[in-house]
């Protein structure tokens, strides 16, 4: 996994709650058996409204989100993760997360912050006003800064660490095998095998 | 302020489950089973092999087919080249690691959240997980059941455990019974419009009270399946005589001695009754009628007897600007009578609503009847299909009019063939009515099985007892 320490970048705002995972990636992509080319179907369907934010050339190379409440509900398809990555996002910014995308998110790199309605609505105003302006998302801290705004964050320690390091759970979990063969060998006898 | 000394079901098959435990760092958890299909292990089993990592342990892990798989000519290969690979990237990765596959054309080929619980593979007390946000269904045993993404089932296929931190707990009481008519989907359907698609993020939900009791074993899986569309990773519901009597002579159900062991442990798994959950939600069953959506994500629902509602209904402004968005791209006027939209497709099948009970249900509305919309009945899984030619369904189905398919997800999600046009609007017995997802500019209103069976007779949204 990438690691993540702080990053500084343009944001773009999606002023739409319940951004559901079908939407941030239709299930046609999720026909692809490799890890790469998601970017394409980003948001595809909503892509094709020449209104809509990411056509807005004043966006290009922008890689933080600003949406609004409960991103990411829906499927667990973590290609909604690789095709915002892919396109280029480090950051999605909202009120609220869908548990499994930010899980999922947390895993890839993909730095998932969650900030008040009020503020999220800010950010979004002032990347409206000037899609120039910079944010800067400092996991050391856990701080965001917007201009005059500095605003902090939540985050649990461990998820914290292991995003700061850019370490993968399996390796981590492996360390511990010794555990793992003796709760196995605790195992109630009669529960099921697929064999 | 203490806590009771009583703890939740959800707490006490997670306790059982904890291989490890420190201070500052996710509970590892054990994973009883693995649930697998061929959309979301392909880059987990690539990583394995990257890794030079093996499966540790495949007697856990069970595989089958059933996102891209077409329902019609399922012998034929695939004609969509993409699907096709993606199937048999599956073969190749149960081949190589030595896992357990249902493919196409077997006997125990399904939707993979059919086929646990027909197999008895899912029982009370069990941890399972899938590469699939609707495992939540498996819930319905007594068990901690939920959908990841594709690093943690990299990381289970590895390890067989998974490090979590513990959700919190809801309970949802449903007093009282259902009114004649008004099933497990309408109670689930109310449940997410009362507390949100959001409502259960952060929580394992457990179903309680007289009107879940009541419930079969089939309408408790449509409960938990759709508790993700509450936003709750796991919704279960503690085990009891009709939990034991389903898994009673399934395949993989303990025998004999194992049998006894078993149910004296699975009759523990309860809460106990000074337990304390982080959040309780209360509802009358005998307040509901049969209920439908009519936005773009499951919340947006309302009884089948009211009327489309108006975005300045809603006090949030971030609920009423997605309502007016809805209203938008589903082509509704607020003000319209539910019973006045009109339907072009109906499809009755899912991991929701795509079992035995369902198609029981469906046929009983179409005996006799003829049906005027394009309708689609799609078994869960093959066994549910061959049962039902057994009990002679699939005639009804076929004299009404009504499409007969082969086992899979289907116009659930249109991975396959089967997808609604542009502009065209379904009855669906599924459990996602997002923008596009029975097909590109499709609109979907969610119901139960009776009411997409009685609304693919008149072309209307029908309750039965409008017929
Ligand atoms: S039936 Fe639908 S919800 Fe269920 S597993 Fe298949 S695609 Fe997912």
């Amino acid at each position: 996994m990438e690691a993540f320490t702080i990053h500084t970048g343009r944001a773009v705002p999606l002023r739409r709650s319940n951004v559901d995972t079908d939407q941030i990636i239709p299930a046609v992509w999720l026909k692809q058996v490799s890890r790469t080319g998601f970017e394409k179907g980003l948001f595809s369907a909503w892509r094709e409204d020449p209104d809509f934010v990411l056509n807005n050339p004043a966006y290009q190379g922008a890689s933080i989100l600003v949406a609004g409440s409960d991103f990411g509900t829906g499927s667990s398809r973590e290609h909604a993760v690789w095709a915002l990555q892919q396109y280029g996002f480090r950051v999605v910014i909202a009120p609220k997360f869908a548990d499994i995308f930010r899980n999922n998110s947390t895993k890839m790199g993909l730095l998932p912050v969650i900030l008040p309605a009020e503020v999220v609505e800010r950010l979004q105003d002032e990347a409206e006003q000037d899609p120039t302006a910079e944010i800067t998302v400092d996991l050391v801290d856990r701080v965001v800064r917007a201009g005059d705004l500095t605003v902090s964050f939540d985050i649990d320690d461990y998820t914290r660490w292991r995003l700061l390091e850019g370490l993968d759970d399996t390796g981590l979990t492996l360390r511990h095998a010794d555990d793992i063969e003796v709760y196995e060998n605790g195992r109630q006898p009669w529960l099921p095998t697929t064999v | 302020m203490g806590r009771g000394t009583g703890r939740t079901l959800a707490e006490k098959v997670w306790e059982q489950h904890v291989v490890r435990r420190a201070e500052g760092e996710p509970d590892l958890l054990y994973i009883d089973l693995h649930l697998v299909h061929e959309v979301t292990s392909p880059q987990a089993f690539d990583g394995l092999r990257m890794a030079g990592r093996t499966v540790r342990r495949p007697d856990l892990t069970i595989a089958t087919e059933d996102h891209n798989v077409p329902t019609v000519n399922i012998l034929a290969p695939i004609a969509d080249p993409v699907s096709r690979t993606q199937v048999e990237t599956l073969r190749k990765n149960a081949a190589e690691f030595g896992v357990r596959l249902h493919p196409m054309g077997d006997a125990g080929q399904g939707i993979v959240h059919v086929i646990g619980p027909q197999l008895g593979l899912t029982q009370p007390g069990m941890t399972v997980v899938c590469g699939d946000s609707h495992t939540s269904t498996h819930g319905a045993f007594g068990a901690i059941a939920f959908g990841i993404g594709t690093s943690e089932v990299e990381h289970v296929l590895a390890t067989q455990t998974l490090p979590l931190y513990r959700p919190k707990t809801m309970a949802i009481e449903v007093d009282g019974a259902l009114p004649y008519g008004v099933t497990a989907k309408d109670l689930i359907l109310a449940i997410i419009a009362k507390i949100g698609t959001g409502g259960g993020q952060g929580y394992i939900v457990e179903y309680r009270g007289e009107a879940i009791r009541a419930l079969s074993m089939e309408g408790r899986m449509t409960v938990c399946n759709m508790s993700i569309e509450a936003g709750a990773r796991a919704g279960l519901i503690a085990p009891d005589e009709t939990t034991f009597e389903y898994l009673a002579g399934r395949p993989h159900a303990p025998k004999g001695a194992d049998w006894d062991a078993a149910v004296e442990y699975w009759r523990s798994l309860r809460s106990d009754d000074d337990a304390v959950f982080d959040e309780v939600v209360r509802l009358d069953a005998s307040t509901l009628s049969p209920f439908v959506t009519w936005g773009t994500n499951p919340g947006q629902g309302a009884p089948l007897a009211s009327s489309v509602p108006a975005p300045e209904d809603f006090a949030d402004p971030a609920q009423r600007s997605a309502a007016e968005r809805a209203l938008t791209y589903m082509d509704l006027r607020a003000g319209t009578p539910l019973r006045d939209v009109a339907i072009d497709t109906v499809f009755v099948g899912s991991c929701t609503n795509g079992r035995l009970e369902d198609l029981r249900a469906a046929a009983e509305i179409l005996s006799g009847r003829k049906v005027v919309t394009r309708t689609l009945i799609v078994p869960g899984s093959m066994q549910v299909k061959a049962a039902a030619e057994a009990e002679g369904l699939d005639q009804v189905f076929k004299a009404a009019g009504a499409e007969w398919r082969e086992a899979g997800c289907s116009m659930c999600l249109g991975m396959n063939p089967d997808q609604l046009a542009p502009g065209e609007r379904s009855a669906s017995t599924s459990n996602r009515n997002f923008e596009g997802r029975q097909g590109k500019g499709g609109r979907t209103h969610l119901v139960s099985p009776q009411v997409a069976a009685a609304t693919a007779v008149t072309g209307r949204l029908t309750a039965p007892a409008d017929l």
